[in-house]
């Protein structure tokens, strides 16, 4: 995407994963190619089942049976990895999930923080159990400096008293410090990339603004960069640098925030735009809502996904052909006929 | 931009129809489909079923027809062909008692051939309790039926085994039926209450329900059992037999079923039909059960078969059914020891079809519960 | 949290006192009494009973009072921790039962014993490897435990060992060690002999306990803090040991103090078929004779220790389960 002289830190290319249920399969994400920047934010935005969280789980093989990778690069630039402390670019998606190199890269350097926090915690276990297994994981430490480290790492997601929370059960703790404690978690490593799937969505506005904030400035600390799932436009922009857009698992569009916001040109993400209720639109004026439903998955448009509730369908374009992500501006592609090759409307 | 819009709608809609308009029963039977083992139970069931309906066609003499020179016969076998004809037989057989050891000594007589055909004659019975025949599924030409084949031998009294097993069926597969249902209607009605209105009703009952399945019930059974009078007629001993194994049983399905009325008490729909004015009668029936029909009908098709073995169990041990009545229970009561066993094991038989219907229900049930879920993955 | 213990056993006191009217009613059940019965047998023999001595033998016995006066009377001498006399074997009850109650108690906690070495790790197994070939074989083996009810496994199993072996398996001792008083010999006898009820009885528990552990296992396997675990590197049997295993281990343990009881009510009918020296038989008799007293203590005793197996698990699980300690119940 960004055409800077670094390599991007992990570059999806083409990924396609299916669900191969006995109903049929499902096509969870159907050919999705972006960059994540080092140091930078990437927003992934879309509607409830386009595949953003799937497309994460692929990234880290944590998928439920039966998913399963059936096509496409997960290009990850791997700290250190090679001969001589080079830089290595490591295929994800070739790596047994199972396997001894991919749980080395899960925590250490790239970490996933999840949306229900409650859940993500086990019920009988306390929290620095938890957070004490991932630290003693990658660092060869003992108990009681695991335990230390632990409650820094508690410490610095601005939990109060994290001596004494860091026993606790994760049921005795409010949403924001459990979230705060996951988010210490998935630190505790320094990972080079921090893979947020909706961690705001659960928490009340007031919390969600207070993690969104540590999250940034968590991010200058270390300089790892964020992929940050969500369907909350509003947090996209304020969090996110570059944006993608995915409906029914494909990229529809992706360029820097600045343009998903005030130069969109799939009208899809036009579309997301207008639905987006404002605080300046006159009272009595409708909610307006994007026509038509997301299809049900065993039953996917012919062509272009988005075709059906489209308001700029092309017949006979639309409808037979897969249109392709082609760049229409340097770093902003798009992915619809209205825009053919280097051409605008 | 309205016909617009519409023409999108549709062109969308259109797309999604298949998999949402199944209903919930061909949803469940779809799933029950692919259960593999509880189709080919529920085929077994079937068969069982026919075998309790039809037993008198199927069997060979009445059940209860004793003849003491037959006393212990080894099971015959039909030979199926006479040098290279296809010809079925059996050979007539003769026992001697023994002078030493008093015994019963069988020889099989190879002169003497029984023929053996289908749709033959034998004792008379009414089919389906209507109709007057005395055709049976097998039968000897030349020679009486109820003299001549013993497919699976005899019993001390001298009475057919495999006649007497077709007849059991009738009534081990009927208790199960009753007991199940007594225990339905106990169950549903004593666990709805408790679960829907809660509270003291709640306690009470939940209360009563641990005491009872405290009392360990084995020797409940066996108490009670034991207390029936001697004189009662078979059909009464009968029914006492299914009042006391139901007894016990309905507590299973209560706590089930007040689980379920629980959770759903809470859950938005039932609050939206008090609220738009329906009774407490018309939630209970027309909104909430018809959640849980599914998820009932598998717990009881699992409760039947622990009812049959509980009849079993208690006419094996003597405390249950009494001559003449026929169940697998009565019928394995002639191998309760080692000596049976070891020189008569034909008598051991029966324990087989208890076997076979018990695996088959549980396999069904099983594929049922599967099955009532039909929204899970 | 001591509340609630004191409530359970409160509870537990409660109950034991209504399974023992219980077993007492049922005893009254059967017309007639014990009496009738003797009598029956002596005229079986030739010798008649006049009335005047059937009053006297009920008089003696305390039979021809109310019940609840019979009741009071039994209820007394139980918590002084007499028994009764049994009228059948005109012997303290307490010395009847006495070591056959140990036989019973040892053979339950055998059966018990297999039953959690086999069913936790077959269980957990079946869980992880879901649909696999060994989870198949499993639950097929599994169903047939189940469904075959453990008299007639005793009853095959009887038969087998005697037709191809030659070994009759049935007793928990040899001959020669059948009265004799305890001593290391003794006890590696009674090991020989203790693994058929072991197995016959704890099938059933096996299979429905693998049942329970593989479906809990399941559900737990499909929750975000299982996945949570592995996106932090874990390898993959620990984690499932480690989170899974544990939170699905709840229900099961609150299981462990219902098989005690229900294995020793089962084990009535097996010990009959295999001619155990446990209370089974004993209690079979005594319901036939309606010898009173025999027949209440050992119901009432079977009563305890469901009543007892119960408040057990309970107290095990809200040990293990911190949900429940914190939230009170």
């Amino acid at each position: 995407m960004a055409t800077t002289d670094s390599q991007p830190l992990l570059s999806v290319r083409n990924l396609r994963t299916h669900f191969p249920l006995d109903e049929g399969t499902v096509v969870a994400v159907d050919g999705a190619s972006f960059d994540v920047q080092e140091g930078k934010t990437l927003g992934i935005v879309g509607e409830s089942g386009c595949g953003k969280s799937v497309t994460a789980r692929s990234i880290l093989g944590l998928l439920d049976r039966p998913g399963r990778i059936v096509d496409g690069e997960i290009l990850f630039r791997r700290r250190g990895g090679g001969d001589n402390g080079v830089d290595e670019v490591l295929d994800l998606a070739t790596l047994d999930p199972k396997g001894h190199e991919m749980r080395s890269i899960r925590g250490a350097e790239i970490a996933l923080v999840f949306q229900e926090p409650m859940s993500s915690f086990s019920p009988v276990h306390t929290i620095g159990t938890q957070l004490v297994e991932a630290v003693r994981l990658h660092n060869d430490v003992s108990r009681n400096e695991a335990r230390n480290i632990g409650i820094e790492a508690l410490h610095s997601v601005g939990i109060p008293f994290p001596e004494q929370r860091i026993d606790a059960y994760s049921f005795e703790l409010s949403g924001g410090i459990r979230q705060r404690a996951m988010i210490a978690i998935a630190l505790s490593c320094n990972p080079s990339l921090l893979i947020a799937d909706e961690p705001t969505t659960a928490l009340d506005v007031t919390t969600q603004a207070q993690i969104l904030d540590l999250m940034r400035d968590l991010q200058q600390q270390h300089g790892m960069a964020i992929m940050l799932i969500t369907h909350n436009l509003g947090v996209v922009a304020e969090m996110a640098d570059d944006v993608v857009v995915m409906y029914l698992g494909e990229v529809v569009e992706s360029a820097p925030v600045d343009d998903i916001f005030y130069a969109p040109k799939h009208p899809y993400t036009q579309a997301l735009h207008q639905s987006i209720p404002s605080i300046t639109a006159a009272t009595g004026q409708k909610l307006a809502s994007i026509t038509g439903t997301v299809p049900h998955p065993y039953n996917r448009p012919k062509g272009c996904a988005f075709n059906p509730r489209c308001s700029s369908f092309i017949t006979g374009t639309c409808d037979q052909q897969v249109p392709q992500l082609l760049p229409v501006a340097p770093d902003h592609q798009v992915s619809c006929f209205l825009y053919p090759e280097g051409g605008g409307t | 931009m309205v016909d617009e819009a519409e023409a999108i709608e549709a062109r969308a809609d259109a797309a999604d129809e298949r998999v949402y308009v199944a209903s919930q029963w061909q949803l469940m039977w779809w799933r029950f489909r692919k259960h593999k083992p509880a189709m080919i139970a529920g085929v077994v069931m079937l068969g069982f079923y026919v075998i309790a309906l039809l037993a008198p066609f199927f069997a060979t003499t009445e059940p209860t027809l004793s003849e003491g020179d037959r006393s212990l016969m080894p099971p015959q076998r039909i030979h199926w062909f006479d040098g290279w004809k296809p010809s079925p037989h059996v050979f007539a057989v003769s026992g001697e008692r023994d002078q030493v050891t008093f015994k019963r000594v069988y020889e099989v007589d190879r002169d003497q051939k029984i023929p053996v055909r289908f749709l033959g004659r034998g004792f008379e019975y009414k089919f389906l309790w209507l109709i007057p025949t005395d055709r049976h599924l097998l039968g000897a030409k030349g020679a009486k039926t109820e003299e001549s084949i013993f497919l699976l031998g005899t019993d001390l009294q001298g009475r057919d085994v495999y006649s007497r097993l077709l007849f059991a069926t009738r009534i081990s597969m009927s208790i199960g039926l009753v007991g199940v249902s007594l225990s339905l209607v106990l169950g549903i009605l004593l666990g709805g209450m408790s679960g829907f209105y809660g509270g003291y009703v709640d306690t009470v009952i939940q209360r009563a329900i641990e005491i009872l399945r405290s009392i360990p019930t084995i020797p409940l059974w066996m108490g009670l059992a034991a207390a029936l009078p001697q004189d009662w007629s078979v059909l009464r001993v009968y029914f006492a037999i299914t009042l006391i194994i139901s007894v016990l049983g309905w507590t299973e399905l209560a706590r089930v079923v007040r689980g379920r009325f629980l959770a759903l008490r809470e859950e938005d729909f039932v609050m939206a039909a008090m609220l738009s004015g329906a009774s407490h009668t018309r939630t209970i029936f027309r909104h909430m059960v018809p959640s849980f029909y599914s998820h009932i009908i598998a717990v009881s098709t699992l409760a039947i078969p622990e009812m049959i073995i509980s009849e079993t169990a208690l006419s094996f041990l003597g405390l249950g059914l009494q001559p003449p009545a026929v169940s697998y229970g009565v019928l394995l009561q002639a191998a309760q020891n080692i000596q049976a066993i070891a020189l008569t094991p034909w008598l051991m038989i029966p324990a087989f079809p208890v076997i076979i219907v018990v695996l088959a229900f549980n396999f069904l049930g099983d594929g049922l519960r599967d099955a009532a879920d039909p929204y899970s993955q | 949290m001591l509340a609630y213990f004191i409530r359970r056993i409160f509870f537990a006191f409660g109950t034991l006192w209504v399974v023992s009217v219980i077993a007492f009613a049922i005893i009254q059940l059967p017309a007639g009494d014990y009496i009738t019965s003797y009598i029956t047998g002596l005229e079986a023999l030739g010798d008649l009973v006049s009335e005047e001595e059937a009053e006297t033998l009920r008089e003696e016995y305390g039979l021809n009072r109310p019940i609840y006066v019979q009741y009071s009377k039994w209820m007394l001498q139980v918590v002084r921790g007499e028994f009764g006399l049994s009228m059948e074997y005109q012997l303290p009850v307490g010395d009847i039962i006495g070591e056959r109650l140990l036989m019973t108690i040892i053979v339950a906690l055998a059966a018990v014993f297999f039953v959690w070495v086999m069913a936790l790790p077959i269980g957990i197994y079946s869980a992880v490897k879901q649909y696999s070939v060994g989870d198949y074989t499993f639950t097929f083996v599994g169903f047939l435990g189940l469904a075959v009810p453990n008299f007639l496994l005793a009853l095959v199993l009887l038969y087998f060992s005697f037709r191809y072996f030659d070994a009759n398996v049935a007793g928990l001792f040899s001959p020669e060690y059948f009265r004799a008083p305890w001593s290391i010999g003794r006890i590696i006898d009674l090991l020989k002999h203790l693994w058929i009820p072991a197995i016959v009885l704890g099938t059933a528990g096996t299979a429905a306990l693998i049942r329970i552990m593989r479906a809990n296992l399941l559900d737990e396997l499909r929750k975000p803090y299982v996945v949570a675990a592995r996106a932090r590197g874990m390898s993959e049997w620990k984690l499932v040991l480690k989170y899974p295993v544990r939170v699905a281990l709840n229900p099961f343990a609150s299981t462990i103090g219902y098989i005690l009881p229900y294995i020793v009510s089962g084990s009535i009918i097996v010990s009959v078929v295999l001619s155990l020296p446990t209370v089974g038989p004993l209690l079979l008799r005594s319901l036939l004779s309606q010898d009173m007293f025999l027949a209440g203590t050992i119901i009432l005793l079977i009563g305890a220790m469901t009543v007892v197996g119960t408040l057990i698990s309970d107290v095990i699980l809200v040990l293990i389960d911190p949900r429940i300690r914190f939230s009170g119940r």
